[in-house]
């Protein structure tokens, strides 16, 4: 079920939660608003993993799931 | 010690390695006692898992600015993940977030034992490989599974001692040794030794390396236990590669027999 949300604005769910974007805003223009601009992550958008060099390309839409992963301690 | 004296180095693909230690990066305290354990341990590549930003620790220093992937070989896992798709996109984002080509490939069949879901590694192995990665599959100790995974192209494969976190040691020598006599390309035990004398024992079985995160990170001193590791990991190769003396039933004696005093 799609989340509420203005026309002016998109909600794409971030690591499962709802974010609010501006219509056109792109992989580059999320992690700015996050804060994690050159920071080591990854990023997938609907299962799709995308490359660093395709972060200004890829524009979301509305209801995108995106995931924003970083390494963490494993074995 | 002298250059006959060090064991000999070994290869995966394009990397080369001295140390045939292998470290993980989870449960320690802090991100510095991992550091000194990898420091200490000697290992060049250290392991660690993919997972949601934490948008609340993420000011802070994260996992990478200490274990620096300049100074270790990262080796990204894909632990948690319960199907193939899930390893492979995990797989994919490891790529992108380390820019290598290295995975630790686990596809988990069963949550309390951690058991791999072999059929699903398989499947996944295979679409991994396609795509370009050089995929170290942690498995079960089961020859045809790591035979399998060796003729899809796996240049090493990682068969479980005992399972992940358990600290129960060897549990199936008989089957690593199998594994070692038919599976053409190197074979890294991979979890389950809990103390130094299970790492020389892989080692002597001639294992060409060992991974392990839980046996160091949760000792009492996780710091001298990788020191431990370390030389365990050394004396089993060092033994492997001098061959061991034959072993028999009965004493024979050290001695002279000649030359016996009668009092």
């Amino acid at each position: 079920m799609p989340a509420e949300h203005t026309p002016l604005e998109h909600a794409v769910f971030v690591n499962g939660d709802v974010t609010r974007i501006a219509p056109g805003c792109t992989v580059d223009g999320l992690l700015e608003t996050l804060g994690l601009m050159g920071k080591r992550v990854a990023v997938a958008v609907n299962r799709d993993v995308v490359p660093r060099s395709r972060y200004g390309a890829v524009t979301l839409a509305d209801d995108d799931h995106v995931e924003i992963l970083e390494a963490v301690g494993g074995g | 010690m002298s250059e006959q004296d060090t064991p000999e180095s070994w290869r995966i693909g394009d990397h080369e390695f001295r140390s045939r230690l292998i470290i993980g990066s989870g449960k320690y305290e802090s991100f510095e006692q991992n550091l000194e354990c990898a420091e200490v341990s000697g290992a060049e590549m250290v392991t660690v898992a993919l997972r949601r930003v934490n948008f609340d620790a993420a000011k802070g220093p994260r996992l990478l600015d200490v274990i620096s992937p300049e100074r270790f070989t990262i080796l990204p896992n894909t632990a948690g993940c319960y199907t193939a798709e899930d390893a492979i996109t995990t797989a994919r984002m490891g790529r992108e977030l380390l820019e290598t080509d290295l995975v630790k490939l686990e596809v988990i069949g069963d949550e309390r034992t951690l058991f791999p879901d072999v059929p699903a590694t398989l499947e996944a192995a295979r679409v991994l490989i396609d795509d370009g990665f050089t995929v170290l599959p942690y498995i079960t100790d089961d020859p045809v599974a790591c035979q399998r995974l060796a003729a899809l192209g796996c240049p090493a494969v990682m068969p479980l001692a005992a399972p992940i976190g358990s600290g129960m040691g060897i549990r199936n020598p008989a089957n690593l040794r199998i594994i070692l006599e038919t599976v053409e390309v190197p074979v890294i035990v991979d979890a389950g030794v809990g103390t130094a004398s299970d790492a020389a024992v892989a080692l002597e079985l001639g294992a060409t390396a060992l991974l392990m995160n839980t046996a160091i990170a949760h000792a009492k001193e996780p710091v001298k236990m990788a020191r431990a590791m370390r030389l365990a990991v050394d004396a089993g190769r060092l033994a492997y590669e001098s061959g061991r003396m034959p072993q028999r039933l009965y004493a024979s004696a050290s001695s002279p027999l000649d030359g016996i005093a009668n009092y």
